[in-house]
């Protein structure tokens, strides 16, 4: 056994807290004892490994992972793309990226989604991918839609992605949200303002990116991802009795 | 002025929201997309050791089970081995250690099946008592929440664990333990988690 560094202590203060009553639904699911913090261990330093034979190439390519033959996913045609860094600015490779949203019209397929907005029967809503050597990764997609959610009376949620990503440990495990530059719902969404600082929320805001589109066919946006980092010393070179 | 450091910053955390179901576990989210899903099998079929299940309820403030919770379960082997090259020991074919659950909709009910896991690595070179690390996300919450699920049949084990050891109310430390029974000659582990009260399940900043 041959462990590597500890992670980096996670920042609490720049994530969210669990208790944020201007999201209403975390007053109830909130924990209210402390955390009780951990020191780095193999159950913790370790996590699953994912390969080529678990997904599909067609996986990343929402515009027609669930589309008919011939067919494709209606709405602004994007391609999502970034790389998967560490806190050391190290490119995190062969990661496995799953992301799901709603569509251009901001309904989910979801048999819990009752909102008004039609199903687009070629559009599934979530894709998958392993990010490269490089820790890069893209999705095709459709730029989704807002929609309403009950909160207060009046809430919409600007267009977002969701992104679940799992580095190399169970520690780096993270569930965020890709947003998109520009858009007038992100300073007023509960959701978005349950992060205190605006420097964190701005890391989650995705930028036009010009030179990634393809002419005539899918614009781009760029979304860098940065999970936990690590020690470079070894785990058993630790100093003993903690 | 002294030197930058130059570290980025973690991504902050977002709730999985209502519809994680949708990237995570489609088919229950009613539709059928990915040639195979992930997480439905984490020990796979050679997996040596007892064969056990795990069910339970995530509950609220409230005392009412989340209805849309995932888990995600990572463990050891029935020896003790994490399936991850910095172990470097064997694990079976197609032991992944690796699972992810969901909720039925109507009941908040969870169970999954796996082995039981051994005794793994701790720090400075001790030995962890047989435990599944759990992730829980939903809608409201912010952060991913981290547990660990100890087994009551493993006393002598847990009384040596330093990471339940840690836990300075022995009180709270009950919160890991899972209770077995028998299911038709099946050992099935209840693990009921409290996200608030009196008996609010011990959460990690691992």
């Amino acid at each position: 056994m041959s462990y590597l560094g500890e992670f980096y202590q996670r920042d609490r203060e720049w994530h969210p807290p669990g208790l944020t009553r201007d999201y209403k639904t975390s007053v109830s699911r909130s924990p209210q004892y402390s955390l009780i913090s951990l020191q780095g261990s193999p159950a913790e330093l370790t996590g699953p490994v994912f390969g080529h034979d678990d997904l599909d190439p067609l996986d990343k390519d929402m515009i027609h992972n669930y589309a008919q033959p011939g067919e494709s996913a209606i709405g602004e045609r994007i391609i999502l793309h970034g790389r998967v860094l560490d806190e050391n600015g190290r490119p995190v490779p062969n990661t496995l990226v799953e992301a799901w949203q709603a569509n251009a019209g901001g309904r989910y397929r979801h048999k819990k989604d009752t909102y008004l907005a039609p199903i687009d029967p070629n559009f599934g809503g979530c894709g998958r991918t392993l990010t490269d050597e490089n820790g890069y990764y893209y999705f095709r997609t459709v730029k989704p839609g807002a929609y309403p959610w009950r909160n207060w009376v009046n809430n919409w949620r600007p267009a977002h992605i969701h992104m679940s990503i799992f580095g190399t440990g169970f520690a780096q495990r993270l569930i965020t949200q890709c947003y998109f530059e520009g858009d007038p719902l992100i300073p007023i969404c509960p959701i978005v303002n349950t992060i205190p600082d605006p420097n964190a929320i701005e890391q989650l805001i995705s930028r036009l990116d010009l030179n990634a589109t393809i002419p005539l066919d899918t614009i781009a946006y760029k979304f860098d991802i940065v999970l936990r980092g690590r020690r470079s010393t070894l785990f058993e070179n630790r100093l003993e009795g903690n | 002025m002294p030197q930058e450091l130059n570290y980025l910053k973690e991504s902050p955390s977002q709730t999985a929201g209502p519809y994680v179901h949708i990237g995570l576990a489609p088919g229950a989210a009613g539709f059928d997309i990915y040639k195979q899903e992930l997480g439905w099998d984490i020990a796979g079929p050679n997996a040596k050791g007892e064969r056990i299940r795990v069910e339970g309820v995530v509950v609220d403030g409230m005392g009412s089970p989340i209805k849309d919770v995932l888990l995600e379960a990572w463990q050891a082997n029935g020896n003790g081995v994490y399936a991850h090259p910095e172990d470097g020991r064997k694990v079976e074919k197609g032991f992944r250690g690796w699972g992810r659950v969901i909720t039925d909709f109507e009941t908040g009910e969870w169970g999954f099946d796996t082995v039981k896991p051994g005794p793994s690595p701790a720090r400075n070179g001790k030995l962890a008592a047989p435990h599944i690390n759990l992730w829980i996300v939903a809608r409201g919450i912010n952060i991913g929440l981290n547990t660990r699920m100890y087994f009551d049949d493993e006393a002598e084990a847990n009384a040596d664990d330093a990471v339940l050891n840690l836990i300075e109310w022995e009180r709270r430390r009950e919160t890991l333990i899972a209770r077995r029974t028998e299911r038709d000659g099946q050992a099935v582990y209840r693990f009921d988690i409290k996200l608030q009260g009196d008996d609010e399940t011990v959460f990690f900043d691992i």
